[in-house]
C-alpha cells in the first residue's frame, strides 16, 4: 500500500510545485500596479513601460512583489492555498441552503447527474440485451452506436436545453437527458462486450444442461458482464457530470457549478471559478471512487476480476 | 390518424427489409453490413420528416431533415468557415499540441519506473474529471480567439495520451528486452526499434479517445467567449435566435467532422500497427 501511495504523493506534489511557482509570473504584472499604488518602488516605474517587460523579468527586478502575488483578490492564477481555502470557505462554511454555498449548487448539478445516470444506463443495459439477442438490431444499431461515439455529443447539449424548454420541460429534466445520453453509448457498447464475453465452450455446456434462453441470460450472461458494465459505469458517471455541467452554460442557469463557472466568468471572480471547477473536480473523483468501491465489493463476492 | 399510419409503415417496412438482410445468407458481406445501418438511419430520418410535418411541429422545436439539409447546402460558406475557426485552427493545433506534450513527458516519466507509478493512476484520475470547465479561465488567459480554445483541447487530450502512451512503454516483456541487450541496443535503440512501437496500439487508443475529446473542447469552450466565427458560438446564437435549422446543420459538420478525425485516426493506425493481431 504505502509503494503504491508514495509515488502518487510524489506527482501531485510535483504538479502543485510547478502549479505555485507558475502563480508568480501569471501575476506578476497585477500585483505590481497594485503594489506602486500602494506605494512600493517599481523598476521600470511607467505602468506603460512594464507591459513591455517579460513577467519573468518584472519579478526579477522586484523580487519584493512576489509574496504579493500569492495573496492577490482576483488573481489571473490563484495558489493553491486560495483556491483551498476558498473551497473550505464555501463547502464548510456557509449554509447549505445559501445561494453562496458549493454544496448547494454541487447538489442541482449532482441531482441532475444522477437521474441522467440511472435512465442512460437503464436505457444503454435493455439495449444491449436487445442487441445480443437480435440479429436485426445488432446489424442496424450497433454502427450507430459506435459511431455516435465519434461524434462531440456534448455540442447538442444547448439544443437539447431549448427545445425542451419550449415544450416546457424546464428544470433537472433537460439537463438531466444530455447526461442520460453521454452515459448512454458506452454502457451500451461495454455491456454488448460483456453480454458476449461467455465463450462457446460455456453456452455449449449450458446447452447439456438444456438451459433455457432465459437462464442462460441470467445465470450466464448477465453474471459475466458485470464486470465490463462497472468499467462503462465508471466512464458514463463522469460523462454525466460533464454533461450536466455543460448543460448549465448556454441557458444561464442560476443555480449549478456550470452556473457558477458561468458567474465567475462575467463578474470578474476568478476565485468563484476556480472553487466551482475544483469542486466538480472533487465531485467527479467521488462519484468514481464510490463505484470503485460498489465494484471492488461485489466482484469479491461473485469470485470475479475487474475486466 | 394518418400520420402515425404512415410512420409505422415506414417503420415496418425498413425493419422487414433490415430483417431480411440481417438473417440472410450473405449478412456478412462488407457491402451488406454497411447497407443495413444506412438503410436504418435513412428509415428514422423518413419517419422523422413524416411525424414532424404530419403533427406541424413548429420549426423551432424540431426542424425536419429537409429543412436541416437546405439550410446546410444554401449556408456552405458560413459552416466552413466556422469548421475552420473550430476545427482546423482551434481543435486541430490544441490536439497536436497535447499530443507531443504527453509523448515528451511519457518518455521523461518512463526513465523512472518511480514516476510511472505515481503518474498512471494521477493521469487516470485526472482524464476522468470535467476539464472542459477550465475554458472560462483559459479565455479569459489567452483571448476569446482560437488560441485559448487550442489550449483548452490540448489540456483536455493530455491526459488519456498520456496515460495510454506511458502503459504502451511497459508493454514489452522482459524476454524482448533482453534479447534488445544481447544485440548490445542502448537505451534510444531500444526506445525507438522496440518499446516505441509495441507501444503503438495503446498510443493510439489514446488518440482516438482524444479526437472527440478535441472537438467537445473547442465546441465548448466557445461557449464562453469567441469572435463572431466559429462553431460553437454559431450554434449559442442560433439557439438564441431560436434557427434550429442552423443548429442542426452546426451539429451535422461536428458529426462529419468527428468521424473524419476518428476514421483517419484509424487509418493511420493501421498502417502502424499492421503487425498487430486485432489488425490481421
Amino acid at each position: 500500500m504505502m509503494r503504491n501511495i508514495f509515488p502518487v504523493v510524489t506527482v501531485i506534489a510535483v504538479i502543485l510545485g510547478i502549479w505555485t511557482l507558475a502563480v508568480i509570473p501569471m501575476n506578476a504584472h497585477l500585483t505590481a500596479d497594485q503594489a506602486q499604488r500602494s506605494g512600493m518602488e517599481m523598476t521600470p516605474e511607467a505602468p506603460r513601460d512594464r507591459q513591455s517587460v517579460s513577467a519573468i523579468k518584472l519579478v526579477a527586478q522586484n523580487p519584493g512583489i512576489i509574496p504579493l502575488t500569492f495573496v492577490q483578490k482576483r488573481p489571473n492564477l490563484p495558489s493553491p492555498h486560495q483556491v483551498a481555502s476558498e473551497l473550505y470557505e464555501t463547502i464548510f462554511n456557509k449554509k447549505i441552503t445559501s445561494k453562496r454555498s458549493l454544496v448547494y449548487h454541487g447538489w442541482v448539478t449532482l441531482s441532475a447527474t444522477l437521474l441522467g445516470f440511472v435512465i442512460g444506463t437503464t436505457l444503454g443495459v435493455l439495449l444491449a440485451v436487445g442487441i445480443v439477442y437480435n440479429r436485426t438490431m445488432d446489424k442496424s444499431v450497433m454502427p450507430w452506436a459506435i459511431t455516435s461515439q465519434t461524434i462531440p455529443i456534448l455540442a447538442l447539449a444547448p439544443m437539447v436545453i431549448v427545445m425542451l424548454g419550449s415544450i416546457g420541460i424546464q428544470g433537472l429534466l433537460p439537463k438531466s437527458v444530455i447526461s442520460a445520453y453521454l452515459s448512454f453509448f458506452p454502457v451500451v457498447v461495454g455491456m454488448v462486450k460483456g453480454l458476449r464475453s461467455p465463450d462457446q465452450m460455456q453456452l455449449d455446456l449450458l446447452r447439456t444442461y438444456s438451459a433455457s434462453n432465459s437462464q442462460g441470460f441470467w445465470k450466464l450472461r448477465l453474471p459475466a458482464s458485470i464486470p465490463y458494465l462497472f468499467a462503462s459505469l465508471k466512464i458514463g458517471i463522469s460523462a454525466s457530470l460533464v454533461g450536466a455541467i455543460v448543460g448549465e452554460l448556454p441557458t444561464g442557469a442560476r443555480a449549478g457549478f456550470g452556473a457558477r463557472m458561468l458567474v465567475g466568468d462575467q463578474y470578474g471572480q476568478p476565485m468563484v471559478t476556480w472553487a466551482a471547477l475544483f469542486a466538480a473536480a472533487i465531485t467527479a473523483a467521488l462519484l468514481v471512487a464510490i463505484l470503485s468501491l460498489i465494484e471492488r465489493q461485489t466482484l469479491k463476492q461473485m469470485g470475479m476480476k475487474a475486466a | 390518424m394518418m400520420t402515425l399510419l404512415l410512420a409505422g409503415l415506414v417503420w415496418a417496412a425498413g425493419w422487414w427489409v433490415n430483417a431480411r438482410l440481417a438473417n440472410s445468407a450473405t449478412s456478412d458481406t462488407p457491402a451488406i453490413s454497411l447497407a443495413i445501418p444506412v438503410l436504418f438511419g435513412i428509415t428514422l430520418i423518413v419517419m422523422w420528416e413524416i411525424l414532424v410535418r404530419g403533427f406541424d411541429v413548429s420549426a423551432v422545436i424540431l426542424p425536419t431533415p429537409t429543412m436541416i439539409a437546405a439550410r446546410f447546402t444554401t449556408s456552405m460558406p458560413l459552416l466552413w468557415a466556422d469548421f475552420e475557426q473550430t476545427i482546423l485552427k482551434g481543435a486541430m493545433t490544441g490536439y497536436v499540441f497535447g499530443m507531443v506534450a504527453a509523448f515528451v513527458v511519457a518518455i521523461l516519466a518512463d526513465r523512472s519506473p518511480f514516476l510511472t507509478k505515481g503518474i498512471l493512476p494521477v493521469g487516470a484520475f485526472m482524464a476522468a474529471l470535467p476539464i472542459v470547465g477550465t475554458a472560462p479561465i483559459f479565455v479569459k488567459w489567452l483571448g476569446s480567439d482560437w488560441h485559448s480554445k487550442s489550449a483548452v483541447v490540448a489540456v483536455m487530450v493530455f491526459f488519456p495520451i498520456l496515460v495510454n502512451t506511458v502503459a504502451g512503454l511497459k508493454d514489452s516483456s522482459a524476454m524482448q528486452r533482453d534479447l534488445m541487450r544481447t544485440y548490445g541496443a542502448g537505451y534510444w535503440a531500444t526506445l525507438l526499434k522496440l518499446r516505441a512501437p509495441s507501444a503503438m496500439p495503446f498510443v493510439f487508443n489514446g488518440l482516438k479517445i482524444a479526437t472527440t475529446l478535441a472537438l467537445i473542447g473547442a465546441i465548448v469552450a466557445e461557449f464562453f467567449g469567441s469572435p463572431t466565427v466559429g462553431m460553437g458560438f454559431r450554434i449559442s446564437t442560433s439557439v438564441g435566435q431560436l434557427a434550429l435549422d442552423m443548429v442542426w446543420a452546426e451539429i451535422i459538420v461536428a458529426a462529419l467532422a468527428g468521424s473524419a478525425f476518428y476514421g483517419a485516426m484509424v487509418l493511420i493506425e493501421r498502417r502502424v500497427t499492421f503487425w498487430h493481431p486485432s489488425q490481421r
